[in-house]
């Protein structure tokens, strides 16, 4: 038997976690090393997924089978294809960045019981949310995925509801009920959308008997799995509304904002760059594979709605007082194009959105985390309290700004492409949705310069004086990330290898050609 | 000598009465029950002969020996076959020894036994007048604040008899799932119950409510006893008999032999309609079921905790034993008139629990209200009616019971000055104080939730599928909506323990004795176990998921 090498990736994080969380509580320092040992091996073992994956081999690679809960028909099935793999490098590859920007947000202020450990609580649940995360990116059984979709949202709780900024404006009674009701908002909305997928998982089973994948997705292509259209359209619509949840999707994405804005910058990134993914990802793998009839019927009805995100996010974040709600709703802006890209059904389109995952991830890590160091030095969200930063701070007001360019998809930087991309994939099926959409590049633009010229422009106020710039720490998170941004904007090549033949392959389970382009159409 | 000189010696009166033959007993098939029925008696036999120092030790080592014992003799019959292929009838067809028999009666005593060191706990409360105390009064039949108690209290007495009770408890719930006729049923139902009504009314702390807790829960209990008596009289005017089996045949219209006392009403459905409706009445009041709940949150308010986890567990576990056999050996020819009604009790009982349960500020209401969202949810299984019904029933109520045990047992380990501190709002910061604890009580929690990972979900996946392929998918999207509310609750309370800020003068967390930890522990690793790799225990549910007519 070969070298389980997926279960090795999701496996060394949880690991490290329980080690992690068993540092005593003095060794804090320790702790934090560990954690970041750790992620980076993670990052290496993702790197050796990435370049074992063959693009233009089977479907699913690197798979492993074996049996787990036979009266349910569920097995541990595992395997990545492109858009996995992708998503896996990112997960694996953000991490590193997360826990070191992290590094002192959960010391402890005073020290309480002896055996009280924040930072080992902190450090470990980061560690294990990526265990989850990832095996919930290569599970090809429908159970095995809908546990660790679930079970995520536990330790994803416990870090938004348990560590929070320093120095709130209202003291720290008023932050800490605010962090719990933002925890409790988080968990509940997710919570319930698992659970409607809980019923819908059942009913998959009655009518499939097997959690497989692969199985059912072949049996209903060649015809001896069949699904009554009100069945298949009940079931898909109870994956969809847990994912949509998740991703979040107008109407259901209330809960994104208060969580982001509550929790530690870290915790932001990893709510909205990794966790989120698992949404629009399970959209693309579960939705469209077990579902495509329903997905087509669907779509009209989710790309208005992903269209109403986008515009909406986007017009919510232009009136935003406090950085980190603004940066929540542009989120919400983006994961609204993510979406319309998947549900486009065009191979640019799902590309595209593929793509998109990739660069939001990496852009809203590099704005977020600046932000984050930003407010740890004033100790306040509002954008009020800041102005003329770049003066006394230049290095942090440009990698905020380079931060703030990605996420308008500035060209050059890496989400251009992503963003061009689901834009032509939508245009050449849905030109008026297409055309709508693009406007919320151009309010993306406004809400992002608004809040570079508030916070980094004009006459210094006296409170950001004397903040420093930043740290050795702070520019070793900052930079790769940039120069990451920089090298996928102009040679995005290396992921779109590897996401377009899963793209297909993807395409062809919903029966969907792209549309011939309108000058051939002509001939 | 010949044989016919002796014959000369004296004449035979009569034929030698051989007409009344002696009842064939399978003693090593009934060898569980009758273990700790015996070790029962020699409780009482140590509570009147040994010594009152040396008592509390007797009890202990004789209760832990017989469920031991017990529960070796049901894993040998199991491994004998008598689950699956020797299944039978026992006892004159009074005790049927089948696959959900000894699986329920595994479990019971395995809950029985980890019960039992949560009642056997000495370290908890402070020490009176030098004496250790366990959680039961110092002598339950002086008056609460009179002389006589405190008199009781400072010569160190303690009620020991709790652990004949217990044993008096487990032996009739052993016989409860396993009875195979009305009358076993009956017998088996006060056998357990009576020493439970005692059982609430010996609190320590809180005497007057733990005595009013026992009060409605007696008179509340025997209402459900009558209920039950009349149904089985009604039962046997419709079938002539008491005995399952045969009650079965005469539902199904294949009965051979009509008693021709009772030519007149047999067969006569109004008294099976309303016969049968009592007796399932009887039952759901004993697993707590929307509308026959309302004995739940005082009784487990008001008994002292550890009686609280074990009667919580182990009651559900009997009681649904006896449902189903009732519901699937019984009355499978009527099931398309009880499973509409079923289904309302489920629905009711799952919508109920789950919505009551969350304006609930003291813990053990709040888990009294959860108990009856969960027998909402193993309700679900039972009306699914099929050999998966049966045996996702069964790995739910193993899973259910040994999170209910643990949960409660850490609630004996929050204290103030009061014994006990129950009030939610005490339970504030709870983590930052004791990490360790307050993470247990949070797998609990998550495990009564139902996410993933641990007991609670394999267990209501279990349920809802079996449901799911019995046909009831409304059942299951209501379920499944008030395991969302049920959620919100359990969230609240971690919510509590580890995001408030802890209250300046909290409870403590007393430092138990391996016996309470060894319960918590048990409690943990089943949880775990359960979510992580359930595939043995279900396989071992399936196994014995048949049951003998």
């Amino acid at each position: 038997m070969s070298f389980p090498l997926l279960t090795a990736t999701a496996v060394l994080p949880a690991v490290g976690a329980v080690a992690t969380a068993a540092v005593p509580a003095a060794r804090r320092t320790a702790a934090k090393w560990l954690a970041l040992l750790v992620s980076l091996a993670t990052l290496v073992l993702a790197i050796v997924v990435m370049v074992r994956f063959d693009p233009g081999g089977a479907r699913y690679q690197l798979t492993e089978s074996h049996a787990w809960i036979s009266d349910f028909g569920v097995r541990y099935e595992l395997g990545v294809d492109g858009i996995a793999v992708a998503l896996l490098a990112l997960t694996a590859l953000l991490m590193p960045f997360i826990i070191l920007a992290g590094w002192n947000d959960a010391d402890p202020l005073e020290t309480g019981s002896k055996r009280w450990r924040p930072t080992q609580g902190f450090f470990a649940l980061i560690l294990a949310v990526e265990a989850m995360v990832i095996i919930s990116f290569e599970a090809t059984d429908v159970f095995l995925f809908y546990i660790f979709f679930e079970a995520m949202l536990i330790p994803m709780y416990f870090l938004i509801g348990g560590f929070g900024d320093r120095a709130h404006a209202q003291g720290e009674e008023a932050a800490s009920t605010q962090r719990s009701y933002a925890a409790v908002k988080f968990l509940l909305y997710n919570l319930v959308g698992g659970l409607i997928m809980l019923a819908a998982v059942i009913g998959l089973y009655t009518v499939s008997g097997n959690f497989s994948l692969a199985e059912i997705a072949q049996a209903r292509a060649n015809g001896t799995l069949h699904m009554a259209t009100s069945t298949e359209r009940w079931l898909f619509l109870g994956f969809f509304f847990a994912f949509a949840v998740k991703a979040p999707l107008w109407p259901l994405h209330t809960w994104l904002p208060n969580a982001m804005q509550e929790s530690t910058a870290p915790v932001a990134v990893l709510i909205t760059a990794v966790v989120d993914k698992v949404g629009t990802f399970a959209m693309l793998r579960f939705c469209l594979q077990l579902f495509p009839e329903a997905s087509k019927w669907a779509t009209p009805t989710i790309l208005v709605l992903a269209l109403i995100s986008i515009i909406y996010g986007a017009l919510l974040a232009v009136g935003q007082r406090d950085i980190k709600r603004l940066v929540a709703y542009a989120s919400i802006s983006h994961f609204g194009f993510i979406i319309l890209g998947i549900f486009a059904m065009t191979s640019q389109g799902q590309s595209g959105a593929t793509l998109y995952m990739v660069n939001h991830g990496i852009s809203t890590a590099a704005l977020m985390l600046v932000a984050g160091f930003l407010i740890s030095r004033r100790g306040s969200r509002l954008i009020a309290d800041y102005g003329g930063v770049q003066k006394v701070a230049p290095v942090l007001a440009g990698t905020f700004l380079i931060g703030g360019l990605a996420t308008l998809s500035l060209p050059g930087l890496a989400p251009f492409v992503s963003e061009f991309l689901v834009l032509v994939g939508t245009f050449t099926r849905y030109p008026a949705i297409g055309i709508i959409a693009t406007f919320g590049i151009v309010l993306a633009a406004l809400y992002t310069l608004v809040l570079y010229q508030r916070t980094m422009t004009g006459p210094v106020k006296p409170a950001v004086a004397a903040m420093p710039d930043l740290k050795a720490r702070e520019l070793l998170v900052v930079t790769p990330l940039i120069v990451l941004l920089i090298f996928l904007g102009v040679y995005p090549k290396p992921v779109t290898d590897i996401v377009n033949p899963a793209v297909k392959q993807t395409m062809s389970d919903v029966h969907k050609t792209d549309p011939k382009p309108a000058v051939e159409a002509a001939k | 000598m010949s044989t016919a000189a002796v014959h000369s010696l004296w004449t035979t009166a009569a034929e030698p009465i051989s007409k009344i033959p002696a009842p064939k007993i399978e003693y090593g098939q009934l060898s569980p029950t009758l273990i700790v029925v015996g070790a029962a008696v020699v409780g009482v036999l140590v509570e009147a002969f040994v010594p009152r120092k040396s008592r509390y030790y007797a009890q202990v080592f004789v209760s832990a020996v017989a469920l031991c014992a017990a529960f070796a003799a049901v894993v040998a019959l199991a491994a004998d076959g008598y689950g699956t292929t020797k299944a039978h009838i026992a006892a004159m067809g009074a005790i049927a020894v089948d696959g959900p028999s000894l699986f329920l009666q595994g479990t019971i005593l395995l809950a029985g036994l980890v019960g039992l060191f949560t009642f056997a706990e000495r370290r908890l409360d402070p020490e009176a007048h030098g004496n250790r105390v366990d959680s039961f009064a110092a002598q339950a039949a002086s008056v609460p604040g009179s002389d006589s108690e405190q008199a009781a209290v400072k010569a160190g007495f303690t009620t020991t008899e709790v652990f004949p009770l217990l044993l008096f408890a487990v032996a009739g719930m052993l016989v409860f799932p396993s009875a195979n006729d009305l009358l076993t049923l009956f017998v088996a139902l006060e056998v357990f119950s009576l020493p439970l009504y005692l059982l609430c009314a010996l609190a320590r702390r809180k005497r007057l409510m733990s005595q009013e807790a026992a009060v409605k829960y007696f008179l509340l209990g025997a209402f459900a006893s009558a209920f039950t008596l009349f149904g089985i009289a009604l039962l046997y005017g419709y079938a002539g008999s008491v005995s399952y089996a045969t009650i079965a045949q005469v539902v199904d219209g294949t009965v051979t032999s009509v008693d021709p006392a009772l030519a007149d009403t047999m067969g006569n459905d109004a008294l099976l309609l309303i016969g049968a409706a009592m007796v399932v009445m009887g039952l759901l009041f004993k697993v707590g079921a929307v509308p026959f709940h309302m004995w739940t949150p005082d009784v487990y308010q008001g008994a002292p905790t550890p009686v609280t986890g074990f009667m919580a567990a182990a009651t559900k576990v009997a009681a649904f034993g006896a449902l189903l056999r009732l519901l699937y050996v019984v009355l499978p020819g009527m099931r398309w008139d009880w499973r509409p009604v079923m289904w309302g009790v489920a629905i009711i009982t799952m919508l109920g629990g789950a919505i009551v349960a969350i304006t609930q500020t003291d813990i053990k209401r709040l888990l009294a209200y959860s108990s009856i969202a969960h027998a909402g949810f193993i309700l679900a299984g039972v009306i699914a009616t099929s050999k998966d019904g049966v045996s996702s029933v069964l790995f739910y109520l193993a899973a259910y019971s040994f999170v209910t045990i643990g949960a409660f047992a850490v609630v004996t380990l929050v204290r103030d000055a009061g014994g006990e501190a129950t009030h939610l709002s005490k339970w504030a910061g709870l983590g930052r104080r004791s990490p360790l604890v307050a993470a247990v009580f949070a797998v609990f929690l998550l495990a009564f939730a139902g996410i993933p990972l641990t007991s609670g979900f394999a267990g209501k996946f279990a349920v809802f599928k079996a449901a799911a392929e019995g046909g009831a998918v409304p059942l299951v999207v209501i379920g499944v909506i008030s395991s969302a509310i049920a959620a919100f609750f359990y969230i609240r309370v971690i919510v509590l323990m580890f995001f408030s800020e802890p209250r300046p003068e909290g409870p403590t967390v007393a430092v138990p004795s391996p016996l309470t930890m060894a319960a918590i522990g048990v409690g943990v690793a089943v949880t775990l176990v359960l979510g992580v790799a359930p595939q043995y225990f279900l396989n071992l549910a399936s196994q014995a998921g048949v049951f003998v007519r």
